[in-house]
């Protein structure tokens, strides 16, 4: 599918902008992507890098264990294949908390130490396990229940209330989460076959 | 409340860095050796996403400069009005999953135009609020451990992501209307 996406947006850019007659748009819009491309990956490797060094610490001193046990209920109903003991649960337990709580640099760094930890549990590495579809999915939808940075927009812009739209994202966030949680659900079924040839 | 809010998010990331350095003294964890430990999987991680970033935002500036994106507007604005749906917000809905920074400004550019307050402000904030840039958590982290399949995950995202903005509209007029 994220063939038919690419694909997409590709053709869909060459279209039209041959159709408005400025196909320069096309070959300008390679430029920015890499270049921001570049910007993005250097800001991430600082912080990458840093939260890398931190979550360690915090595994080596038993903390994301610690994360894991408190949370282990909603953790092992949501992935049941990853052991409660293995340090994968502590971080996808910790991206999880960094996201709801709205961390922003945080929350990459953080998904991607799970990730890698997922991997190990991983059969065939060079395909997503249940555990990692449901990870992806729900970090997708958003799990943000203090959206900081849109309350700081919202001040900034005169507003009278900025945290007034706090419950309405957290009941929206709440919702759409369980929506993906449900879809994930429902079309692993669907996908799975192919895995286990 | 807001000055909790702003207090919380001030202090969040230097508690957590105090915490979990004191907590891994007392447990006698050699602190410094073991942040440059972790550290040291940065550059690697960082390496192996690069060329997933530049495929996705490569497609993505390309279909945003060339105007597609203003074209698919266009073309669902009249699907969206026989809702009610502001047309205002779709914008910033449909770049939402490509790109936070660009749903950032046009979500700046709502506030600007017709007040963060306006049910369009409330409605577009929401929204902001309860999505996520999908395409970029999908590719980013299926990208840095190197998976090829990503199976549904996807389609899950993008479907999430209609079904946000839908969720959205209606805790909007059920809020604020």
């Amino acid at each position: 599918m994220i063939n038919y996406v690419w694909f997409f947006m590709i053709l869909a850019g060459v279209i039209t902008a041959a159709s408005r007659g400025e196909i320069h748009l096309v070959t300008e819009g390679v430029l920015k992507g890499s270049e921001q491309a570049v910007l993005v990956a250097a800001g991430l490797l600082g912080m990458v890098s840093f939260w890398s060094g931190v979550m360690k610490i915090a595994q080596e001193a038993g903390l994301t264990q610690a994360l894991a046990r408190l949370l282990g209920p909603l953790a092992r109903r949501l992935y049941p294949q990853v052991p409660p003991s293995h340090p994968a649960m502590g971080a996808l337990l910790a991206a999880m908390s960094a996201n709801i709580l709205g961390l922003g640099n945080a929350c990459t760094p953080l998904g991607l130490k799970a990730m890698a930890h997922l991997q190990e549990l991983n059969r065939d590495s060079e395909t997503a396990s249940d555990a990692m579809c449901t990870f992806m999915a729900v970090t997708a939808s958003s799990l943000t229940v203090v959206p900081t940075t849109i309350m700081a927009l919202r001040l900034s812009h005169g507003s009278r209330a900025p945290a007034e739209i706090m419950g309405p994202v957290a009941l929206a966030t709440l919702c759409s989460s369980a929506v993906a949680v449900t879809l994930d659900a429902l079309l692993r079924r669907f996908t799975r076959k192919r895995v286990r040839r | 409340m807001t000055a909790a809010v702003h207090t919380f998010s001030r202090w969040a990331v230097p508690l957590l860095l105090l915490g979990i350095t004191s907590y891994g003294l007392s447990r006698r964890v050699p602190i410094y050796e073991c942040f440059v430990e972790g550290a040291k999987e940065g550059w690697h991680t960082t390496l192996r996403i690069l060329p997933y970033l530049i495929g996705m935002l490569v497609a993505i500036q390309v279909f945003q400069h060339s105007g597609a994106l203003s074209q698919l507007i266009r073309v669902l604005t009249p699907l969206t009005n026989r809702v009610g749906f502001p047309p205002e917000a779709l914008p910033m809905a449909l770049i939402r999953p490509l790109s936070g920074s660009g749903s950032l400004a046009f979500l700046a550019q709502i506030f600007s135009s017709h007040g963060p307050d306006s049910f369009i402000g409330r409605l577009a904030a929401i929204v902001m609020g309860s999505t996520e840039t999908s395409l970029y958590v999908v590719t980013v982290y299926a990208g840095s451990i190197g998976l090829k399949r990503v199976r549904h995950t996807l389609a899950a995202a993008l479907l999430t992501d209609l079904a946000a903005v839908i969720i959205s509209f209606y805790v909007a007029l059920w809020f604020f209307a």
